[in-house]
């Protein structure tokens, strides 16, 4: 109690001055703060904000730590200091002390800048705007690290979450404002302004882009880049699912995504429609795409066949369809709010994202472009789900007093 | 499905607004209620439909070298295509009259929140920038330009749409002062770009094309898109002065 005491006496001192926020902030963010509500609605709910964002963040943790092993897994790989992992889930060449301190030296530095650049900016917004600090960038900052390249140089992740934050962001006024997803839009800010860092066959594994002209150069292909240009990666379907493959530092592992997207829709966090519907979507679009191939309209020599004949199923846990299927367009902010909406969005996310995957070349991660365009449509889908709705109404309004 | 392949290629990779940002005076101006956007888009799909393939047989029947020889032997050799700007303009401004006439009769609701913004699309630079492009990327048949037309237009209504939609979902956001109004609506315009080039770089190059060179051709497109948007944001800036000076001239 003593700490949470010297809160609130610090609180109470610099109240209406500018720091106020900030001392407000430490405070709300450790315990519950003495005060009550002074005016409005007195609504009585456990879940605020902040419980809101810890939940997702909780089902974040699993993803970031297998994200260390298998980036240390990844770099000993390539390097052939050790073997693949042979023993299912929890064998034993992937699951030690080397590969998890490697990859933990490397991925602390990206959660440290993405968390210091993009908090920092919102103390100073909230110092300046002379409201309460937002607790909106907790999730954004978590997963900013689990959607980058391993070794994606920090200044160009602070210059991104710069971008993202202010213009993605606060320019739109905070927290629950912006329009779109606002690690999406760092990301896509990295994807377009540095493409060299974020695609490729150099960027996935840790040490890959120094090695370059040496003679024991390492290199490791995500299976969608190697899927692009039309070769087949020996990775076997529960090496993907488990997530032993080079890719995105958090994306990778498709079992713990599961758990966490499966956790999520348990404490009613994130949106079970959007997320079926946007696994719906995909496997329509993988099905489409296979009949095509079946159909011989498209052979073998052209581009597209090696993603075109994939299956269906596959899409689903290559690349970073399930990371953003299950965390990114379930943002309850930028998706659509309706009920009905959330089916035409989750649908179109996942119809969209395979489809962009396979016919653009040049971007190979199709579910961010998909997820961003949809953020851009979801006004548009909610406004005319609720005009239906009050048109219906007023048809059976029309109904009952004729 | 050279049909169906332009069709998608105007409404989405070359959209009107988020890849060659025309149109913008209308785009932001009526962009502040979906109903009244709805009606303009449409507008302008109705103008595109119809200047575009009108401006089509323009081109190949009077304006391109050797256009004339429809005539006669001794027209082969003429080129009239300096006057293909006011020629196209002025077949627009035609077609704007009578989509107004139309509108009039039809929906007298409409054409009052339209007001000054209908005979606008006379000089909205999408219409125009249609019929030009059309003739600088030499689509070859009236039916594929027709196709062109209601694709570049039914692109320009998607984003008029969207924009709309946001921008009535932002209204009660609590934007920083200086950029509220214009200026918001120019950073939604470009974050929606980063949306759109989504597409950018898609259905280039057939199965016979070497992959190399289809990365080529997908890079320069890429740069022009980060210029492009950044001129928005300067733009931004630009109108945050104008407004700024409008706000002098109220207080003088």
């Amino acid at each position: 109690m003593g700490l949470k005491n010297k809160l609130h006496t610090l609180k109470e001192k610099y109240k209406g001055t500018k720091l106020a926020p900030a001392f407000g902030a430490i405070h709300t963010f450790l315990y519950l703060p003495n005060e009550t509500t002074h005016n409005g609605t007195h609504i009585k709910a456990a879940d605020d904000l902040k419980r809101t964002m810890n939940t997702v963040i909780l089902a974040l943790i699993p993803c970031l730590i297998f994200g260390m092993f298998n980036a240390g897994y990844q770099h000993y790989l390539a390097a052939g200091d050790i073997d693949a992992a042979t023993g299912g889930f929890f064998s034993s060449q992937f699951w030690t002390l080397d590969n998890f301190s490697l990859g933990f030296w490397k991925i602390i530095p990206l959660v440290i800048v993405s968390y210091g650049v993009g908090l920092g900016i919102e103390f100073l917004f909230a110092t300046i705007k002379n409201h309460e600090v937002e607790e909106g960038y907790l999730v954004t900052g978590m997963l900013v690290p689990l959607i980058v390249p391993i070794d994606i140089p920090l200044w160009m992740l602070a210059v991104a979450v710069a971008f993202g934050v202010v213009i993605g962001k606060e320019v739109f006024g905070g927290t629950g404002m912006n329009i779109l997803n606002p690690a999406l839009t760092i990301r896509a800010f990295l994807f377009f302004a540095y493409p060299t860092w974020m695609s490729g066959d150099k960027v996935w594994v840790q040490g890959a882009v120094e090695s370059i002209g040496k003679v024991d150069a390492i290199s490791g292909e995500t299976i969608l880049g190697s899927l692009g240009q039309g070769k087949h990666l020996a990775y076997s379907v529960w090496d993907m699912f488990y997530g032993f493959i080079p890719g995105s530092v958090g994306e990778t592992s498709t079992l713990l995504i599961l758990l966490g997207g499966l956790f999520l829709i348990f404490t009613k966090i994130g949106s079970w429609r959007i997320m079926l519907s946007s696994v719906v979507g995909a496997l329509v679009m993988g099905l489409i795409f296979n009949y095509i191939v079946d159909a011989n309209v498209i052979t073998e020599g052209s581009k597209f066949y090696a993603l075109m004949s994939t299956p269906f199923w596959e899409h689903l846990i290559i690349g970073g369809f399930a990371f953003g299927t299950v965390y990114m367009a379930t943002d309850p902010v930028t998706a659509s709010q309706t009920n009905k909406g959330k089916w035409i969005y989750g649908f179109l996310v996942g119809f969209l994202s395979i489809l962009i995957r396979v016919f653009n070349p040049a971007y190979p991660e199709g579910v961010m472009l998909a997820i961003l365009l949809m953020n851009v449509f979801a006004p548009t889908i909610d406004h005319y789900v609720v005009k239906g709705n009050i048109k219906q109404r007023q048809k059976r309004l029309k109904v009952k007093t004729a | 499905m050279e049909h169906l392949e332009l069709f998608l290629k105007s409404i989405f990779i070359d959209n009107m607004v988020f890849a060659t940002f025309l149109g913008m005076c209308s785009f932001l101006a009526v962009s502040k209620k979906v109903s009244t956007a709805v009606g303009l888009g449409a507008a302008v799909i109705f103008v595109m439909l119809i200047t575009v393939p009108l401006n089509w047989l323009l081109d190949h029947y009077l304006l391109q070298p050797g256009a004339l020889s429809w005539l006669g032997e001794e027209y082969a050799e003429y080129d009239l295509s300096f006057l293909s700007f006011i020629m196209f303009i002025a077949t627009i401004a035609t077609m704007v009259q009578l989509v107004e006439i139309v509108v009039e009769k039809f929906s007298p609701s409409l054409y009052n929140s339209l007001g000054i913004f209908l005979p606008l699309i006379a000089v909205n630079c999408a219409i125009l920038g249609g019929s030009l492009f059309m003739q600088s990327r030499e689509i070859p048949t009236l039916g594929l330009a027709t196709v062109y037309g209601i694709g570049s237009g039914i692109g320009w209504f998607l984003a008029i749409l969207s924009i709309a939609a946001i921008r009535e979902k932002i209204r009660y956001s609590n934007v920083p002062a200086p950029l509220r109004g214009l200026g918001i609506t120019f950073i939604t315009t470009g974050l929606m770009a980063i949306g759109f080039m989504s597409f950018g770089g898609m259905l280039t190059g057939g199965d016979k094309k070497p992959k190399e060179e289809k990365q080529v051709a997908v890079a320069p497109i890429k740069d022009n898109k980060v210029e492009v948007s950044k001129t928005s944001d300067t733009k931004d800036n630009k109108k945050d002065k104008v407004v700024l000076a409008n706000n002098i001239k109220v207080n003088e």
